[in-house]
């Protein structure tokens, strides 16, 4: 039997109010446990939008868009966020936060209202800050963090919530090559070890061919190909979609993308 | 430490409030004295009550709008409240509601406006949209308000001035009883929203995907918090400073928790105003300063010092 479906988009059109075309069209985004799949395409390719209507932060105008088997619209937010850790592109530090009390703040949906944090959500935390290497970080300021530190602390805080699935929005933008890598090995390890469905959008196309097990990629809205790395990843497509020259070289069995000098002169 | 620290500054201010004032009240005779009994206590308790809500309003619309400069007359609040009494002066309305009400509804009205202009950008209670739209009502509601001024006559222009900067010289059993049956409302709520406010620091989206139905969240803080602005101008006119001094204090010494900072700018803001209403009693004995004076004198100060120490970080 095939590990279970967490995450099922399918077939999901979606334009903002206002705007003349649409941002997504026909796309279809699945997710099972213990699986890695990686969203890839242009800016502006609709990979954001595409994670707020697969987790039901939008309405498709087509389509339908299920959380473990549920539509995502008819889950609370509260229910979701059991469900879903997201570590979103963007956020904001409006009030200085210790490391540990930003991660806290991930066991928000399993608290109630008045009710403090129990044993079991400090011991939560502190599992989430040791899988992401992060422990000894407990005590710093946010603010002292560096870009990999504080990626690999909002990852944690995803984990402290004890989410199915396991969303990342371009996670190692601004992070140096071996913040990077550790960042893919640490997502690839959740996804094997501990089961969790994972849906990565990034830049990195080679770094995605090697970590995940599939790959959707995205050309203005339209689905420009899904599935192995390999059958997606080819010379033809990735040219097309990124408007560039490419060459594609495998490498220990994924191929990698070569951008090439339409220049060679200057 | 810093817990045992507040509650005594709590109780020492309390304690002056009933023991200081202009008439001499022997200590012994405190407890059967009507003075104190009639005219001290009730002031006491109300500046108490008055301060704490002007404390936790502000800081829970610090975090609505994520801004840590916020103030609970942000979302011109004060300038609906003051049109409210200046028409109520102005008009010569009678009876000893007539003043707290009219502000009350001056107040509401104004939350309506400015409630109505935030949903103009698309997005509900967009807090740069409300910032905006409360500066905006505001100006309007003052602009109103001094052409009536403008038009009264000598007597009429002075109360009206002097309630626009605060006082609690009409504090009275009934006003503190009135006051206890209401603000735990709103006080509740906001309590209740602590957690989720905590979230909302992040922004709006990162707190939705952590479990917070943000749109809720905005509108029922929104409307508490001013809820409980509305009922501390209602009773005591406005009173600046002791909304934005003493949550960002508790920023300082407590964290921004909102689990405890919303007690301690209860608590603190229940302090300072008490302090404040009995220096505006006593320093200028038998006559009364507007107790806004006395806060935004100790207010401005403090706050001067707390923006460069918030804009150097």
């Amino acid at each position: 039997m095939d590990p279970e479906l967490i995450l099922a988009a399918q077939g999901v059109r979606y334009r903002y109010p206002g705007a003349d075309r649409d941002a997504l069209a026909d796309v279809s985004l699945t997710a099972r446990q213990g699986e890695l799949v990686a969203v890839l395409g242009p800016n502006g390719s609709g990979k954001t939008t595409l994670l707020r209507v697969a987790l039901g932060t939008l309405a498709p105008i087509a389509g339908s868009a299920a959380v473990a088997g549920r539509p995502a619209a008819d889950w609370t937010r509260r229910e979701l966020a059991r469900l879903v850790g997201v570590v979103p592109q963007r956020e904001e530090t409006v009030f200085p936060t210790r490391v540990r009390d930003a991660v806290l703040l991930g066991r928000y949906p399993h608290l109630s209202i008045f009710g403090a944090e129990q044993r079991d959500d400090h011991e939560a935390v502190d599992r989430a800050l040791a899988q992401c290497d992060a422990a000894h970080l407990a005590h710093r300021w946010l603010s002292t963090l560096s870009g990999g530190e504080y990626q690999r602390v909002r990852l944690a805080r995803a984990l402290a919530q004890q989410p199915r699935l396991l969303v990342l929005d371009e996670p190692t933008i601004s992070l140096d090559l071996r913040h990077e890598m550790e960042l893919f090995e640490l997502v690839r390890g959740l996804a094997d070890r501990s089961q969790l469905a994972v849906v990565l959008v990034t830049h990195h196309v080679n770094l995605a061919a090697r970590f995940a097990d599939r790959v959707l990629l995205l050309d203005a809205g339209v689905p420009a190909g899904e599935g192995d790395p390999e059958a997606v990843l080819t010379r033809a497509n990735v040219e097309r979609v990124f408007a560039w020259p490419v060459a594609i070289e495998p490498f220990q069995g994924a191929p990698q993308v070569i951008p090439i000098r339409r220049r060679p002169d200057v | 430490m810093k817990w045992a620290g507040l509650a005594a500054l709590a109780v020492l201010a309390f304690a002056l409030a009933v023991v200081l004032g202009p008439a001499h009240v022997p200590m012994g005779e405190l407890l059967r004295s009507p003075i104190v009994r009639d005219l001290r206590l009730p002031r006491a308790v109300l500046a108490f009550l008055v301060g704490g809500s002007l404390g936790v309003a502000g800081a829970s619309l610090q975090a609505l709008v994520r801004n840590p400069l916020a103030d609970p007359y942000l979302l011109g609040l004060s300038g609906g409240a003051s049109l409210g009494a200046v028409a109520a002066i102005a008009l010569h309305v009678a009876g000893p509601w007539a003043l707290p009400l009219a502000a009350f509804v001056g107040a509401l009205a104004a939350m309506g406006l400015v409630y109505r202009l935030g949903l103009v950008g698309g997005a509900e209670l967009d807090p740069r949209v409300l910032v905006l739209a409360g500066v905006a009502v505001g100006a309007f509601a003052a602009a109103i308000s001094t052409a009536i001024v403008s038009l009264s006559e000598a007597t009429a222009l002075r109360n009206a001035f002097l309630w626009l900067w605060g006082g609690l010289s009409g504090a009275s059993w009934d006003t503190v009883v009135a006051l206890c049956l209401y603000a735990p409302v709103p006080l509740v709520v906001l309590f209740a929203a602590a957690r989720p406010l905590d979230l909302l620091a992040l922004g709006e989206e990162p707190a939705g995907y952590l479990g917070v139905d943000v749109a809720v969240l905005k509108r029922w803080v929104y409307v508490a918090a001013s809820l409980l602005t509305a009922a501390a101008v209602a009773v005591s006119g406005v009173i600046g400073f002791v909304g934005l001094i003493v949550p960002h204090i508790g920023r300082l010494l407590w964290g921004h928790r909102h689990r405890v900072l919303l007690p301690v700018a209860f608590v603190g803001g229940g302090t300072l105003l008490s302090l404040a209403d009995t220096a505006a009693r006593v320093s200028v004995a038998p006559r009364e300063l507007p107790v806004g004076i006395v806060t935004a004198l100790v207010g401005v100060p403090v706050f001067a010092l707390l923006l460069r120490r918030w804009t150097r970080n």
